[in-house]
């Protein structure tokens, strides 16, 4: 964990990973979307609005797994103050915000069609709906303070108080009955879709795991390069 | 422990002698819930099936107006950080000044609450719930604010902030204080809700000082 707290170490590792990372992805998401778009077969009873799944699951999958980085970030920066780890909850953000609110659209777009309503108050729905107010109440949070380091130490607290919310997500469709239908692919057994669906949903969410990644590398390297600019400034003002 | 009582007299004597500050969150309370008559009209079955919600939600809002007194005031005159420096554990000196807080607005908003529930042609059945529901709920509203308020200490605008970090935070809350009135109006038994409020309280007391404690040390540093 140490190796990358020297930000000149984390520059060169992740500027030989990110174009492999970011190739991988492009690759992924091309044979993800077509798969998903004209290979696999529309649904006996939703037809081809079915394919909103390809890009909602993941989308609803990325939002909960960027959290809980965000969350175990906060707790290696509050505990060791790894220099990295402040930064990586900070940048990892605004993109979780993003799949939230891609989960809640993509959603609000397949219940029109199926369910006949853009939106019901359901444990599932309200339990994201609640998450996207979270991402925003980090950011507001790390950004609301003149100095950024104590920006970033009061959003890690609130980061590790708002994952209580992450298996109240996971398990609001076993807890509550709802309308928003049960888990069918994580769960324990097999799962209760065929391979020709379940094959572009894994290639989906491995698209955007890589996704993710490209962008927070890209978002930490730009960070790590602009306190050194402000450094250098600071040191060329103070002479 | 006796330390402990000596911060909660005297934030409970510096609220009493400045007065204003309770009286101004039960009348926030009581008009707001009395918007609602007059906005969605004074059918007494409408009101009756709102009531809860109405009077939940205003509580709500009311007790987070007055979280930024909590430790603004101290921290911005320097008292926060000799209660930093005293020999009293920090996180005794969260659940004295919780609990202080806690007998100056939760406290009221109850006293407040059947005459709103009144009002809005709440049932009697419904009412005694409410009250249970809310010795319960109210407390939790207080333990969970005082995360926010210590996360905004020193923070440009403070005030819109914690709403936004706050009320995410307190749905639980309303969800199951609505929800053990409506059962009870119901007769379908407010039992289970009462109960997870009452495991939300235990879990908001275990959890939330200590987190607030944390916050406080970051704010202080």
């Amino acid at each position: 964990m140490y190796y990358l707290a020297n930000p000149n170490r984390f520059l060169r590792l992740s500027g030989t990973v990110l174009p492999w990372c970011a190739g991988a992805t492009v690759l992924l998401l091309i044979a993800g979307l077509a798969l998903g778009l004209f290979v696999a077969p529309p649904d006996y009873r939703q037809g081809e609005s079915v394919r909103i799944m390809y890009v909602h699951v993941p989308a609803a999958w990325m939002a909960l797994l960027v959290y809980s980085s965000m969350a175990a970030a906060s707790a290696v920066a509050l505990i060791w103050k790894h220099p990295l780890a402040d930064l990586t909850a900070k940048a990892a953000a605004p993109i979780g915000a993003c799949f939230t609110f891609i989960a809640l659209a993509t959603g609000a777009l397949w219940g029109q069609p199926i369910w006949n309503t853009w939106w019901v108050w359901d444990a599932r729905l309200t339990s994201m709906l609640i998450l996207f107010f979270l991402y925003l109440g980090y950011i507001a949070l790390s950004n609301a303070f003149e100095d950024p380091a104590r920006g970033a130490r009061a959003a890690a607290i609130l980061a590790l108080v708002g994952f209580v919310n992450v298996p109240i997500i996971k398990f609001s469709v076993d807890w509550w009955t709802t309308l928003h239908q049960p888990a069918s692919v994580i769960k324990i057994g097999t799962p209760s879709i065929h391979a020709s669906m379940l094959v572009p949903l894994f290639l989906m969410a491995l698209a955007f795991t890589g996704y993710f990644l490209t962008v927070l590398i890209l978002r930490l390297r730009s960070e790590i390069l602009a306190r050194k600019i402000r450094s250098i400034q600071l040191a060329r003002v103070q002479g | 422990m006796k330390r402990f009582f000596l911060i909660v007299r005297r934030d409970l004597r510096l609220a009493l002698r400045q007065g204003a500050d309770s009286m101004l969150v039960v009348a926030f309370f009581v008009l707001t819930a009395i918007l609602f008559p007059l906005g969605v009209g004074p059918d007494p079955a409408v009101l009756a099936r709102i009531s809860a919600g109405v009077i939940w939600v205003t509580a709500l809002l009311a007790s987070m107006l007055s979280l930024e007194r909590l430790f603004q005031a101290d921290y911005e005159d320097g008292n926060l950080d000799l209660l930093g420096l005293a020999p009293t554990p920090m996180i005794a000196v969260v659940l004295a000044k919780c609990l202080a807080h806690w007998l100056t607005t939760g406290l009221p908003l109850m006293v407040a609450a059947p005459i709103l529930a009144l009002l809005l042609n709440m049932s009697a059945g419904g009412l005694a719930t409410l009250m249970l529901a809310m010795v319960l709920g109210t407390p939790v509203l207080t333990l969970i604010g005082a995360i926010g308020a210590a996360l905004i200490l020193g923070a440009r605008r403070g005030g819109v902030l914690l709403s936004l970090l706050i009320l995410p935070l307190y749905i639980p809350v309303l969800v199951f204080g609505v929800g053990a009135v409506e059962a009870a109006v119901a007769e379908t038994g407010a039992r289970p809700h009462l109960q997870i409020l009452a495991g939300l309280l235990l879990a908001a007391l275990a959890l939330g000082p200590w987190a607030a404690t944390a916050a406080l040390r970051q704010a202080l540093e």
